[in-house]
């Protein structure tokens, strides 16, 4: 049994300590956000946030998960739509979609830490991100736009 | 030319009544298939409305249309939606989609059978959307008139509302529907002489309108096959044999699997279906325990016939096949394109290869099965329920009508689920655990397994006369039949030379629209690859490979006769004979991409060039016209090369959702790009080597060029646009190469060994 904190709660769960954090999240706790997609570290589809570092869950421990907050796609706005999920929307990004909550939780990890990123930084971020249908284009242009969103709402 | 007409059971819309009933649900609208109707309040009564269902109506006013459509990110649900919500004249924000499962009542009412592809979905389907949209507008006029006491004739509706003008009097479709009292029965020809708004009428269709199934795709609260859940249930993984197709087990020895915490079973697959061959599932009561318990199996295998198959063996077979005159069927014969090569003053001939290609597409193949009160229902996202569905009942020894397939939303589909494979280790491993079981391929399970696009080998040979006219084409197409491995007449298409139906899947795109007097396009089946490596439709099918040849080919003849290639396909695409119409359509096109990307018209830095592509992919009979002009950087001192910009044009006809349409022209060009650089799945001993995205490798973000995008304006019937981009990239990007360095690449996918190779020093 282990300890986790995840969006806020703290869940316990019933698992071996080596088990991926994924499965965790996705089947024992049914938060099925988190995507499966490769299970080596080389897609970025199952992206959750370690203390706010943007870790692949398909290559990370659960015991390694203990004591650390975790967010996941269902958590990230705490409660309202992130400024990334409204841009989203408004950019009309998810083709099947499968990709884009390792996608978004990927670009949240990026704008904590540069309000302002040039394309050539978002490229460098997301580029372990792989979106099979390609909507590359449109992920950039709503990292921008909620880049754009958060720091006209901070004022900055 | 391949033409669809039915599969699966009739639901001929020509026979049945359109009915609209009121329940305490709301109002129903949909199609029924008996002659003689009873009161629809009767019907509803007992039960039995269980029509050919389009969308209800709540009493709140939400519009609820079913999907009988895959939808794997190509927004086919919000387009139906868009062509129903046009006609009712609902609003924007009431209109929800419903994906349905494989009940035939949902049928294609045009192929009869639950499938999505060939881009054929919203031009199918937009006649019937629309009547039944008009036909629920007047029923809810007739009856919002008469509750506000006037005339219906003086009525009219718009954003979900009956409004009569002359009183001011307004009336919500949520009130007409609460009311309950709407409802009729139109008869088919009632329904066909509904006059339908004109193009210029259109309020919703050609609008930018927010598609319906984004929002949960951004929230994680939107639900995969993968996400599905039923209590109680096991998990399996698949372990795969050393080869492609045609292994065996001979022997399991599960004891070090047993020692892992959770390991239930390890299931051999007797797969009566044959679409495994030599599986076993590990089952446990997590999916990480079932994945250590199938890498602790250790099992026995016989490789079957097929384990000495390489790219190489089939490409040598593909040649044998080719040089044999009595191979194959041919697919166009138009005069005599031997005598004509033969009397040419100049014969050109060239030999094109496609690699085999895997869809990977992100969600892992899946499916969770169990068997409830002599049922077994399965939940997974599939292309082709109909099929699929079938597979299940075959694997099981079931009568199909048992199987009940409920959809999802696809993690990316680009044809892979039209297969049905992944319902036959689930079926079969909850069979034989008695419990529900959600089955998870590995990503390397998925890759591993692909029904791939085929290896292709294509010769062709064409004659000019002195002018560099071009007089004759023999265009030969050698490759395993994905479509004829389904094993429905119905989709196979019939040769020209009678010699029986061919994979026309394999074919189209080669029936194109130049004007060449003497042009014969032979099918021929690679029986060795049919067998070794069991291939599928990926994105595009066909045109991904034969437009690679033909507008390889275009351009060759072009410089050979010292033309501009765009000229020299302009000349060409002249709308003689049959061509009338489409030709035109398909000049303007390229036109619009060689104009916008400044071809000809800048100056381009040393070692740069731009080539041109034009296709009528998919279909001859669904075409959309679609050009490319791409522009490339080469390094001619080791072939590397750099594409810097795609610029494309695309007639499709009516557009339903401008930036629906232009989001998958992006996805599908960049497709194409992916497919021509960056994606190749190798045979070796008879098995794909491929294994992850670190073998695998579509193209990343960083890879991505600049897009131009055109969508031509037009009036013409809708077609489709999730495909064509994929096949016009190609051809493009090894045109622009050769204009920039003079190497001519034959060869998918493009690599920079071959560039070099190619320059001429």
């Amino acid at each position: 049994m282990i300890t986790l904190t995840i969006n806020g709660q703290s869940r316990q769960v019933d698992t071996a300590d080596d088990t991926p954090l994924l499965w965790v999240i996705r089947e024992q706790l049914q938060m099925t956000g988190t995507k499966f997609g490769c299970g080596a570290g080389l897609c970025g589809a199952c992206t959750v946030h370690l203390d706010g570092v943007a870790v692949r869950s398909c290559q990370t421990a659960a015991k390694d998960a203990t004591g650390k907050k975790i967010t996941t796609i269902e958590g990230l706005g705490g409660g309202k739509p992130h400024a990334l999920q409204v841009a989203w929307e408004v950019e009309q990004v998810p083709q099947c979609g499968y990709c884009q909550s390792g996608q978004i939780m990927q670009a949240a990890s990026l704008l904590a830490k540069n309000p302002d990123p040039t394309k050539q930084e978002i490229v460098a971020h997301m580029d372990g991100n792989l979106c099979r249908c390609m909507t590359y284009g449109r992920i950039q242009r709503a990292i921008v736009r909620a880049a754009a969103d958060m720091r006209s709402k901070s004022g900055a | 030319m391949t033409k669809i007409t039915r599969i699966g059971l009739p639901s001929d819309l020509k026979r049945r009544n359109f009915l609209i009933g009121s329940s305490a649900a709301g109002l129903a609208f949909g199609y029924v298939a008996v002659s003689g109707v009873p009161g629809i309040s009767d019907a509803l009564a007992a039960g039995k409305f269980e029509p050919t269902a389009w969308y209800s109506i709540a009493p709140d006013g939400k519009v609820t249309v079913m999907v009988g459509k895959a939808e794997m990110g190509q927004h086919v649900s919000s387009a139906m939606a868009q062509i129903v919500a046009e006609e009712l004249e609902a609003d924007w924000r009431m209109m929800n989609i419903q994906l349905v499962d494989n009940d035939p009542k949902y049928n294609d009412p045009v192929l009869g059978a639950l499938i999505t592809g060939g881009s054929w979905s919203v031009r199918m389907n937009f006649d019937a959307m629309s009547r039944a949209g008009a036909a629920g507008r007047i029923t809810l006029i007739d009856a919002g008139a008469a509750m506000m006491g006037v005339p219906a004739g003086e009525c009219r509706a718009s954003n979900s509302q009956v409004i009569h003008a002359k009183t001011g009097k307004k009336v919500s479709y949520a009130k007409i529907v609460a009311d309950g009292k709407a409802g009729k029965v139109w008869t088919a020809d009632e329904l066909k002489a509904i006059k339908l708004k004109t193009p210029d009428q259109y309020t919703l269709v050609g609008q930018s309108v927010p598609q319906l199934d984004i929002p949960p795709k951004t929230n994680g609260t939107a639900k995969y096959g993968i996400d599905a859940v039923v209590p109680g249930m096991l998990y399996g993984k698949p372990v795969v044999p050393p080869v492609r197709y045609g292994a065996t087990v001979k022997a399991v020895d599960d004891s070090a699997a047993k020692k892992v915490k959770g390991f239930v079973k390890a299931v051999t697959l007797d797969d009566k279906t044959a679409t495994t061959t030599g599986w076993v599932v590990a089952v446990a009561t997590t999916y990480p325990a079932a994945k250590q318990a199938a890498e602790a199996l250790k099992i026995t295998y016989d490789n079957g016939p097929n384990a000495k198959v390489s790219d190489q063996t089939l490409i040598d077979e593909a040649k044998r096949l080719q040089k044999a005159d009595d191979s194959g069927q041919l697919f166009v014969k138009k005069g005599d394109s031997a005598a004509a090569i033969t009397g040419a003053a100049k014969v050109m001939e060239a030999e094109y290869l496609t690699s085999i290609n895997i869809h990977a597409p992100l969600e892992p193949m899946n499916a969770l099965a169990y068997e409830k009160d002599g049922v077994w229902h399965i939940h997974t996202g599939n292309q082709f329920a109909s099929r699929t569905g079938g597979i299940a009942a075959g694997a099981l020894g079931i009568d199909p009508k048992n199987v009940v397939l409920h959809q999802y939303f696809i993690g990316g589909g680009f044809g892979r689920r039209l297969d049905g494979d992944m319902v036959v280790p689930a079926v079969l491993a909850s069979k034989a655990v008695a419990k529900p079981v959600k089955l998870i391929y590995a990503r390397e399970d998925d890759m591993a397994m692909d029904f791939t696009r085929p290896l292709t080998y294509q010769k062709v040979k064409a004659g000019l006369d002195a002018d560099g006219k071009l007089v004759g084409l023999a265009h030969d197409v050698v490759c395993a039949w994905p479509t004829a491995r389904w094993g429905i007449p119905e989709f196979l298409t019939p040769s020209v030379d009678k010699k029986g139906p061919l994979d026309g899947f394999t074919v189209n795109g080669a029936d194109f629209w130049y004007t060449v007097p003497n042009h014969q396009v032979r099918a021929i089946l690679n029986e060795l690859a049919q067998k070794a490596t069991p291939s599928g439709q990926l994105r595009s099918v066909a045109p991904g490979w034969t437009f690679w040849a033909v507008e390889s080919m275009i351009d060759e003849l072009a410089h050979a006769s010292g033309k501009d290639p765009v000229d020299y396909r302009l000349a060409l695409l002249d709308g003689a004979g049959d061509n009338a119409g489409g030709a035109k359509k398909l000049a303007n096109a390229l036109r619009t991409a060689v104009g916008r990307s400044g071809y000809g018209a800048v100056t381009l830095p040393k070692n740069s060039g731009i080539g041109v592509a034009c296709v009528s992919s998919q279909e001859r009979a669904t075409a959309t016209w679609t050009a490319c002009a791409a522009q490339v950087e080469v390094n001619p001192a080791n072939g590397e090369f750099k594409v810097n910009r795609l610029t494309l044009a695309m007639d499709l006809g009516t557009v339903v959702n401008p930036d629906g349409v232009k989001s998958q022209i992006e996805g599908s060009a960049l497709w194409g790009m992916s497919l021509a650089l960056f994606e190749k799945a190798p045979l070796e001993n008879g098995a794909l080597q491929v294994s992850n995205f670190g073998d695998y490798t579509p193209m990343r973000m960083s890879q991505m060029p600049d897009l131009d995008i055109s969508v031509i304006a037009s009036n013409d019937p809708a077609s489709g646009c999730g495909e064509p981009g994929v096949t016009v990239i190609a051809p493009a990007i090894a045109n622009a190469i050769f204009n920039a360095v003079g190497a001519r690449v034959r060869s998918l996918p493009i690599t920079a060994e071959a560039v070099k190779a190619a320059i001429k020093v």
